[in-house]
């Protein structure tokens, strides 16, 4: 297969996009579309502040190698979940975040949750009974409260996520199963700021998991290629190996539905929406964070909680 | 006279002469869910496997 612009050999092959390309030219594709996505959506602007959530994973150090190459001002902020599983996965997936970030002369924020809460995401999820045996939910909600709080405290414009296409189909696919309507009108792109939430973006939206694979190895970018240990089994990744096969059959089909889904949601012709949603957020009563819940926050509850069981606990 | 496919700690050996999609398929692996690299060069779908190739797959999907 030759690349569609040179001739060459190719090395990635978008069947989605009918597009071949060589290494170099596919080097050069990801971030112009990636500034095109930028653009669609209208995620940021140049003069803004971006803190992108890095993991160590190849999508969001893609991300962050895009956004740099593109001369965004974009920042790094990891977050330590204290993850060990047998493989040490939390240490080194910074140790690879740091490497990164030291290479290409990055400025990186480091949070650890064991000292600034006590405990390592495990312990916290044991403690707080929350999500039936496996530490996900803790840690999905821990994310999301940490990298708001680090956005808002140090004056990030923007939150920007290395979510890629996949990881959307997948969780829209999981919502569609269930007709989880509010989760739906949620799902976007660009998630604005509202009332102490800090502006969200997934610049890598529209891209294969696939494609941020390739790229991270045509760019020679070390990620962390072994799994969260508590990710086996979990529902997204049987979501994705469903819509993989489907995509083998079908080129082109997860970039659609999840294409298809964004218009008919921007049409309105979906669902109607509630205004009165937003109305019921306040802020909780510790952190200051938006919350529905009556007066702290869940993420709060969970601490507080912990530190009930564990009275060692000493927040910082 | 066989080439050998690795996938994280399992190892596949087909026919050499096949296509690398074709090759994939045999051995139940989705082709959506892998980038196929053999000395550290990505390859595509109908790149032909060569008596003794060994074609390294990176399994794609990540995420809980």
């Amino acid at each position: 297969m030759k690349c569609k612009k040179c001739g060459e050999k190719a090395s990635v092959n978008m069947r989605q996009h009918k597009l071949a390309l060589c290494k170099e030219h596919y080097l050069e594709w990801m971030p112009e579309q990636t500034e095109r996505f930028i653009k669609k959506y209208e995620m940021f602007a140049r003069h803004e502040k971006i803190l992108v959530a890095v993991s160590g994973g190849k999508d969001s150090l893609g991300l962050w190698d895009i956004l740099t190459r593109l001369g965004y001002h974009a920042d790094g902020l990891y977050l330590g979940l204290g993850i060990n599983g047998g493989i040490n996965y939390s240490h080194e997936s910074q140790r690879l975040t740091e490497k990164f970030a030291n290479q290409h002369g990055l400025k990186l924020h480091i949070v650890d949750i064991e000292k600034e809460y006590g405990q390592p995401i495990p312990v916290l999820s044991e403690i707080s009974h929350r999500g039936h045996g496996k530490p996900c939910a803790v840690c999905g909600l821990a994310k999301r409260h940490e990298m708001n709080r680090i956005a808002r405290d140090l004056g990030y414009d923007v939150l920007a996520t290395g979510h890629n296409l996949d990881d959307e189909a997948a969780v829209l696919f999981g919502n569609t199963l269930s007709w989880s309507a509010d989760f739906l009108l949620r799902q976007s792109p660009v998630l604005a700021s509202t009332g102490g939430l800090a502006r969200k973006v997934k610049p890598l939206c529209r891209f294969y998991e696939r494609e941020m694979t390739a790229y991270c190895l045509a760019r020679g970018i070390e990620y962390i290629y072994e799994e969260c240990p508590f990710a086996e089994g979990s529902q997204s990744i049987y979501y994705k190996e469903l819509l993989n096969k489907l995509e083998t059959d079908r080129p082109g089909a997860k970039l659609t539905f999840y294409l298809r889904f964004l218009e008919a949601r921007k049409s309105g012709g979906l669902f109607v929406e509630k205004d009165s949603k937003q109305a019921h957020l306040h802020p909780c009563a510790k952190c200051g964070q938006p919350t529905s819940a009556p007066e702290l926050c869940s993420f709060c509850r969970t601490i507080e909680k912990a530190k009930e069981v564990m009275p060692t606990v000493t927040p910082t | 006279m066989t080439a050998k496919l690795i996938l994280r700690d399992k190892e596949y050996e087909v026919k050499h002469g096949m296509a690398l999609l074709d090759a994939l398929k045999k051995c139940g692996v989705v082709p959506e869910s892998v980038i196929a690299t053999r000395e550290g060069e990505m390859i595509l779908d109908d790149e032909i496997l060569k008596d003794g190739d060994e074609v390294k797959l990176i399994a794609v999907i990540s995420g809980g």
